[in-house]
């Protein structure tokens, strides 16, 4: 049986886009799988139906070679007996209970002795120390949010799920854990499944991506190829960046990065990212076009290329241009003429450096 | 005072919100949880005693504990003697009657707890059973205590059941109100007095602690 996850369910709400979700990906030990796309798109039902706590009309779901559900054969397990951690995106914290109980929940089957021995290494995984006889209403966002998740993984479930486990916290304190969750779920080598409608999670933390609208599933894929290669209109309007390519920092001046792709040099925010190892992501409106030559601008980044693609879409046309990587522009059709664009035409394409978004990538 | 009143009047509300805190649970738990269209029914029935007077409640009891019943005869077959006019009569009767008081209380308690609580803990792998105990109990205390309280001090005030299914037997049904209303009967204010008073203030004390337990319920957290 071939290590992957099936997922094919029917969900009918009244008022509301039925959900019709068909996904298969191959899972290996820590596959990360990002369920991206935006609110009311049917992504945290399928995570809820994927943890047994919402029970589609008709489907199947089958992870490794163990099916959760299969209305046609009526197997229907229980979230129970599902073995997995799942969080919740405010948590849900027993507010009764404190840290460590709060983290010991899921771990009744094990004799006191282990199941302390257990609290205790999940507590210093997560960092916890000191805290363990605090109540959850004492925990600032970022502590409610690792003592979650340590009570996720505390019971070493087979799958961990997470709805929109960043979003609950300020920006600041987003971003540090943004960083340490990806470090942390391949420290655990667990597969997991997050929803997230915030694009910069789902490069940062995905292995592979299933963009989701209106209670369907128009496109799965690594996530940079979602990002760069999307399947259909509706896939590049939810995902929005045109451009994501990998690049490395070679440095950092005060927050302005000066980032390598593929030859190109470009100047990009830096303040997000500390390794070298980056996401170079560039929405197309935010690119200028020139004519090779002209003058001056205050734009960072003058790359010089040859048109590849041009693809009309009503008064907007998308040109590719191969400045050491494919970079999307999008321009109107009279600018297009009056440039005299044809493929294979040279241009200079302007970018602001505050335009260039630079996110983390394992190296 | 009538001592003998007294203890049959608190032994007669301690069963029966002892029993009621066994019977009203799992009632209560499947009122909130039941998404069974129809569970309004029950909602109703379980609720009909406080609007019902306690004489017609009291009636419809003693027919269908009498000896002309399936049950009356069924229990004085097993036990020997009739059902009406006996003290597990009265609290079979004083359970019913009380019934709304617990489980009320009860039901609303669980209606407070957030459901993704309850997620959280059956992901977690925590059966049902095990859910109610360890989270939705500990975080319902106070409506329970209400449950428990308001049932105790529904049944030290009964009357009119108690008239219709305990008959006025010393030691057995004779309760305070009952008693109360004996002395005023015989003209014996002083003796009615006193015994008022007691019940006075038993049932103030029992709702001073209901009040002050139900502080806690509205705190509960995290908020909705």
């Amino acid at each position: 049986m071939a290590a992957e996850m099936t997922i094919d369910v029917t969900k009918t709400f009244s008022g509301r886009a039925p959900i019709q979700a068909r996904l298969r990906y191959a899972v290996e030990a820590s596959t990360v799988l990002i369920l991206f796309g935006p609110s009311g798109s049917g992504k945290t039902t399928i995570l809820r139906s994927i943890a047994g706590l919402e029970w589609p009309e008709d489907g199947r779901i089958q992870f490794l070679s163990r099916t959760w559900l299969d209305t046609r054969s009526g197997i229907r397990v229980s979230p129970q007996d599902r073995l997995i951690g799942y969080m919740p995106q405010d948590y849900a914290l027993f507010p009764t209970y404190s840290v460590a109980g709060n983290i010991g929940y899921g771990l009744g089957a094990l004799a006191s002795h282990d199941r302390n021995k257990r609290i205790t290494e999940v507590v210093e995984l997560f960092q916890l120390q000191g805290l363990e006889a605090a109540k959850p209403r004492e925990l600032s966002g970022g502590q409610q949010q690792r003592v979650a998740l340590a009570r996720a993984v505390a019971p070493r479930p087979q799958l961990l799920l997470l709805d929109e486990p960043l979003s609950a916290l300020d920006a600041p304190t987003r971003l540090q854990l943004r960083g340490e969750l990806r470090i942390l779920l391949k420290q655990l080598a667990l597969p997991s499944i997050i929803v997230t409608h915030d694009w910069t999670e789902a490069l940062t933390l995905g292995d592979v991506m299933a963009v989701m609208d209106e209670g369907q599933v128009h496109q799965v894929g690594k996530p940079q190829e979602v990002f760069s290669r999307p399947a259909n209109a509706e896939v590049a309007q939810i995902v929005g960046i045109e451009t994501v390519v990998q690049g490395q920092v070679v440095a950092n001046d005060n927050g302005l990065a000066t980032v390598l792709v593929n030859g190109t040099t470009l100047k990009g925010l830096g303040t997000d990212v500390s390794g070298s190892a980056v996401y170079v992501c560039i929405r197309a409106e935010d690119v200028l076009l020139e004519q090779a030559g002209s003058g001056v601008i205050s734009a960072r980044n003058h790359l010089s290329g040859c048109v590849t693609d041009m693809l009309p879409q009503g008064v907007l046309v998308t040109v590719t241009v191969d400045c050491g990587f494919p970079l999307r522009a999008v321009i109107t059709r009279g600018a297009r003429e009056e440039l005299g664009l044809e493929t294979g035409s040279v241009v200079v394409a302007a970018i602001k450096a505050g335009a260039v978004h630079l996110v983390p990538r394992s190296g | 005072m009538n001592w003998m009143a007294i203890w049959v009047t608190f032994k007669l509300a301690s069963l029966t919100s002892g029993v009621l805190l066994v019977v009203g649970l799992p009632i209560a738990y499947w009122l909130t949880f039941s998404k069974w269209r129809w569970k309004f029914i029950v909602e109703s029935v379980v609720a009909l005693p406080l609007v019902l007077p306690p004489t017609v409640l009291g009636f419809y009891i003693l027919v269908a504990i009498g000896p002309h019943s399936p049950v009356g005869r069924f229990y004085s077959d097993v036990v020997g003697h009739p059902l009406p006019f006996t003290f597990e009569g009265l609290l079979l009767a004083s359970i019913l009657y009380s019934l709304p008081f617990a489980v009320q209380p009860f039901a609303a308690a669980f209606d407070q707890v957030d459901r993704r609580l309850i997620e959280a803990s059956w992901t977690l792998g925590a059966s049902k059973v095990k859910t109610f105990f360890k989270l939705i109990v500990p975080l319902s205390a106070a409506g329970l205590v209400t449950g428990a309280v308001l049932s105790f001090a529904h049944t030290l005030g009964e009357f009119g059941v108690v008239l219709m299914v305990g008959g006025n037997i010393e030691g057995q049904t004779r309760t305070v109100s009952i008693d109360i209303y004996d002395e005023v009967q015989a003209l014996n204010y002083a003796g009615a007095a006193k015994t008022a008073l007691l019940l006075l203030a038993v049932s103030y004390g029992v709702l001073l602690l209901v009040y002050a337990t139900n502080r806690k319920v509205w705190t509960v957290w995290p908020q909705k």
